[in-house]
């Protein structure tokens, strides 16, 4: 029974078919299965490691957008207060320009009321005194119209003057 | 809920395709019976002589027996005896049971050449490069083996970076488990020098199981359960082991590191580990050859049996008939286990006493 000895004619065939299959797979199969397997793999981890870069990098742009939302949020709340302290600043200084201003000009016409007012009383007080030795003269004049009237008054003016003296 | 109902629905058909099944299986038993009681008078049942002649060699591709006729497809037969090569149809020979002489050559009915071509004049084997049965399997497993990775190879080739499709996507999870879990770990850092071959007999070994399975045309021979075959495979992988070994492999076969007494006076430890460059091919081929054989084995007893049965009464053969075909389905599912287990192992094997033969030398 021939179940345990190789027969040669099958030997010869499996040997030639077998190194024949394996040369051509070991060269056109193989190698490029295998390796285009292995070139995906590569590929994909790749793709998947830039991914995970974009994605960080996403975040670091998100990140960094919000921070620059943020902070123009933040600049412009303080330039609206700033905008806000001016706004007042310059009311209130054009208040107390307006004040000061006022209030000179209102100085301004107080002096020259008060000069004008000065002047008119000078000029009343000339004017009274003209009329007022106006009216002395004519009362003396009255007055002294006889020579003992004129004598008297001088006695009385000499004591009185006298008077004064001691 | 509808879907209790389907499967309920399904368990029904599943009943009754069983009930007609079994009635089946007991017609099967009077076949057998009938047809074994119509040829009782020419020829006794020879279970042996029909499970060799089933996994054995064949110059024929011998498909069924019709009454008297032989429905075979002839093989080339290719042989050089004494007058030199011959090439010739194998019907010329005649057919089992009936051989003739051609060219002075016919196939011997007894003896140690059995079923071989001998020559007339001496009775000797002339030099015999027939196209036999196992040689059309291994020629087809061979062409299916190139049509499949080829074209998988231009796939790759041609849109590597695509999901995988067809039957791309079926072989590559295992090209890639085996490359990856067990040549790149087996083997070592060397690995890339025998990949083409670890993959290949693998694929070689699995799609020969498989076909072998097949009960007809293409399939059915008893390929990987042939000794020549596992024995040209493990010479492959004794041939790359040994010839691809390093310095260290062989110093530790010359001078391995035991304690000196079981090395120096007589040499046991060396010729313990010179033994052991040849019983590990050698297993590995009668492993894979043992295990495809013995498998072939079970399915054509558990078959023969029903005509053994048949034999002896119409009822005991109706009954063992659905016995044996439950036996046989179930056989061939664990058949089907032990096509992708023994491929795995011969090729894991392969890997690991390849990698054993690249150790470095130690520091």
């Amino acid at each position: 029974m021939s179940l345990l000895t190789p027969d040669p004619g099958l030997l010869f065939w499996m040997l030639l078919c077998f190194l024949i299959v394996a040369f051509i797979l070991g060269k056109w199969g193989w190698p490029a299965i295998v390796g285009m397997i292995e070139e995906r793999g590569n590929y994909i981890e790749e793709s998947l490691k830039k991914a995970d870069e974009a994605n960080a990098a996403l975040a670091n742009i998100k990140a960094e957008n919000e921070r620059l939302a943020a902070e123009a949020k933040n600049e412009r709340v303080a330039m609206l207060k700033e905008a806000t302290r001016l706004k007042e600043k310059i009311i209130d200084d054009a208040k107390t320009q307006a004040t000061a201003e006022a209030n000179k000009i209102i100085e301004n016409a107080k002096e020259s009321i008060q000069l004008e007012k000065d002047n008119a009383v000078k000029e009343i007080r000339s004017q009274v005194a003209e009329l007022s030795v106006n009216i002395a003269e004519r009362i003396i004049r009255g007055e002294l119209k006889t020579n003992e009237s004129q004598i008297d008054m001088i006695n009385k003016l000499l004591d009185e003057v006298n008077i004064a003296k001691s | 809920m509808s879907q209790s109902i389907n499967t309920k629905k399904a368990s029904q058909a599943g009943k009754i395709v069983f009930g007609i099944l079994l009635v089946i299986l007991c017609f099967l038993g009077v076949a057998a019976f009938t047809s074994h009681s119509e040829s009782e008078a020419k020829e006794e049942l020879n279970i042996k002589e029909m499970i060799f002649g089933h996994i054995g060699d064949a110059y024929n591709w011998h498909i069924t027996t019709i009454g008297e006729k032989h429905i075979s497809i002839p093989l080339p037969c290719i042989v050089k005896g004494q007058n030199g090569w011959n090439f010739f149809c194998s019907s010329k020979l005649g057919h089992e049971g009936h051989y003739v002489e051609y060219n002075g050559y016919t196939i011997a009915e007894e003896g140690d050449n059995a079923g071989k071509i001998i020559e007339v004049a001496t009775g000797e084997r002339p030099l015999d490069i027939s196209i036999t049965k196992n040689v059309v399997s291994l020629l087809i497993s061979c062409t299916l083996l190139l049509i499949i990775f080829l074209s998988i190879a231009k796939k790759y080739k041609k849109n590597g970076f695509c999901k995988p499709t067809g039957l791309q996507a079926v072989l590559e999870p295992l090209i890639v488990s085996l490359h990856d879990d067990i040549i790149k770990p087996s083997v070592g850092k060397n690995y890339k020098k025998f990949t083409w071959y670890l993959l290949t007999v693998f694929f070689f070994i699995f799609i020969n199981n498989l076909l072998g399975i097949i009960p007809i045309f293409p399939g059915g021979a008893n390929l990987t359960g042939n000794i020549a075959i596992t024995f040209v495979l493990a010479a492959l992988t004794f041939l790359l082991t040994n010839l691809f070994g390093t310095k260290a492999y062989f110093k530790d076969i010359v001078w391995p590191n035991v304690p000196i007494g079981l090395k120096c006076p007589v040499p046991i430890m060396q010729f313990i580990e010179f033994l052991g460059i040849f019983t590990k091919p050698i297993a590995l081929c009668i492993r894979l050859f043992a295990n495809m054989f013995a498998g072939h084995v079970m399915v054509l007893v558990l078959v023969g049996l029903i005509f053994v049965f048949s034999q002896l009464s119409l009822v005991a053969g109706m009954g063992f008939s659905i016995v044996s075909v439950l036996l046989v389905v179930f056989m061939s599912l664990l058949e089907c286990l032990v096509c992708f287990i023994q491929a795995y192992v011969f090729m894991t094997l392969s890997a690991l006493f390849i990698g054993m033969a690249q150790v470095e030398e130690e520091e």
